[in-house]
């Protein structure tokens, strides 16, 4: 998978979740005040992502220190590439 | 003590998903039941229930909002919607303390079984997401109601079987009566899948006339057999009558007399003392007499015990000559914590509309029935004070007396 893969596909799974017109989907936006979800959406975000990307996000320190949908973009990039990295 | 005025209804139930919808199945004794293959399916021994058709939550509230809903909370939603729309009020009005919610709901089954399915199947808590916690409380229709209309007073739910929903109108009225609201949006919702009705069915409670589901239900009849689950949403406005007046409100009818009782007997075998008592403390409360009912919305659920008893119990009342007595629970079902409101709605739509709905399938009475004078076909007269008569499991008794003015 490709970044902008990744990126499209991050994108079209939040759009569809929480009903967000996909034009505000750009990386500046922030979760919580441009994209207007609460922490209850944040619960299931991380279920949104798990099932789209097949794995497992624990309560790590990345997580918490995300703010914006480009965090979101980076964190999961990050994350798919360590996994996808050869032993 | 306030006066308290009845001033916008609306209904989501197997006989329609709008009050008009409902008051044309209502004059002409439509039956909302059906012959449902998976309960039978399942191994249920009535696979008989009412059925909602054609009622799409989408239409009503976002994916987000679905999350925290079951459908009967979606269905209570729409139906107070209609309600506030009839009553005319503006949302200012509605998002002040001086408004309140009241409902009647004991049961929210199917979101309890699909949480304990999420995490046996994902062996995490993580993945039963947001919603669960909140769908699968009993109180999920007041705590999403207040977060969606925005109101501030009283929000809570009643739950005391199948006179959740008269409790719930009764104690809202209350509030208005006593000042400590202005108005209160109220009503009763019932959830209307198998997963909720299988230990009911194990009763062996349910009619198993599966001949003709549409004859299944026979309130007061010699060959009644047992009732016919069924659910939905009611829901009214109830306001202070002198602010209504005031506002210039079309006031529909009045919540005229309210009393309660409880049998202190058995768990699931009504005593015939309670409701008895329960009428006779309704009445008293509205200052009327017996005489002065001209209707009575009976509970009668079409079990052999419990149609006795209030039919004894309304001899005792009344004497023997009685007000007209229908159970319209021969066309919808047994509508279980969203009865008692139910029968508001359906009063004040018969007041409305000019006639008193009938008991269908009565067509031949029992020793006991045979005492009251059972509407068998539509009345053609409006009622003007009412008697609505509702009771639930352990013993627990609610009775309304509503007036109409002609």
């Amino acid at each position: 998978m490709t970044d902008r893969e990744i990126i499209d596909l991050i994108d079209r799974s939040i759009a569809g979740e929480f009903e967000i017109d996909p034009e505000k989907m750009t990386p500046e936006k922030t979760l919580f005040q441009d994209l207007e979800l609460d922490s209850l959406d944040i619960v299931d975000l991380v279920i949104v992502l798990e099932k789209a990307f097949r794995f497992k996000i624990r309560e790590e320190e990345a997580i918490r220190n995300i703010r914006t949908l480009g965090d979101i973009h980076s964190f999961v990039v990050r994350k798919k590439n360590e996994l996808e990295k050869p032993a | 003590m306030h006066r308290v005025a009845i001033t916008g209804i609306g209904i989501v139930s197997c006989l329609g998903n709008s009050v008009e919808e409902v008051g044309n199945a209502l004059r002409r004794g439509a039956s909302g039941i059906v012959f449902d293959p998976e309960r039978e399916r399942l191994g249920f021994r009535s696979p008989l229930t009412g059925r909602i058709r054609d009622f799409d939550p989408r239409r009503f509230v976002s994916r987000k909002q679905c999350k925290t809903m079951p459908d009967f909370a979606v269905q209570a939603y729409a139906a107070t919607t209609d309600a506030i729309r009839m009553a005319g009020l503006s949302p200012e009005e509605i998002q002040s303390e001086g408004t309140g919610l009241v409902f009647g709901c004991d049961s929210s089954c199917v979101a309890a079984i699909e949480q304990v399915a999420l995490l046996s199947e994902f062996k995490e808590t993580k993945m039963i997401g947001s919603g669960h916690v909140f769908r699968s409380m009993t109180s999920c229709i007041t705590m999403n109601l207040n977060a969606l209309l925005k109101t501030r007073g009283a929000c809570w739910t009643i739950s005391s079987a199948c006179s959740s929903g008269g409790h719930a109108i009764g104690q809202a009225a209350d509030l208005i009566a006593l000042g400590r609201q202005e108005r209160v949006l109220c009503g009763g919702a019932q959830e209307i899948n198998w997963q909720s009705m299988c230990s009911f069915d194990a009763l062996s409670a349910f009619s198993v006339h599966l001949r003709n589901p549409a004859e299944a239900s026979r309130p007061f009849d010699a060959l009644r057999d047992g009732l016919v689950p069924s659910g939905g949403a009611a829901a009214l406005v109830l306001e202070r009558y002198d602010k209504a007046r005031e506002r210039g409100a079309d006031v529909l009818g009045e919540i005229r007399g309210y009393a309660f009782s409880s049998d202190g007997n058995h768990i699931s075998v009504p005593g015939e003392e309670g409701l008895r008592s329960a009428m006779r403390k309704a009445i008293d409360s509205a200052d009327l007499v017996p005489g002065d009912i001209d209707y009575i919305c009976a509970h009668a659920t079409s079990t052999p015990a419990g149609d006795a008893v209030e039919s004894r119990s309304i001899s005792a009342v009344f004497g023997p000559r009685t007000p007209w007595v229908s159970s319209l629970k021969s066309m919808t079902g047994h509508e279980l914590w969203m009865s008692g409101a139910s029968q508001v709605v359906y009063s004040t739509i018969m007041a409305r509309n000019g006639f008193i709905a009938p008991n269908i399938n009565f067509s031949e009475p029992d020793e006991d029935s045979a005492r009251l004078n059972i509407a068998a076909s539509t009345v053609r007269r409006a009622p003007e004070h009412v008697l609505c008569n509702s009771a639930g499991f352990g013993g627990t008794n609610a009775c309304l007396v509503l007036s109409y003015e002609r």
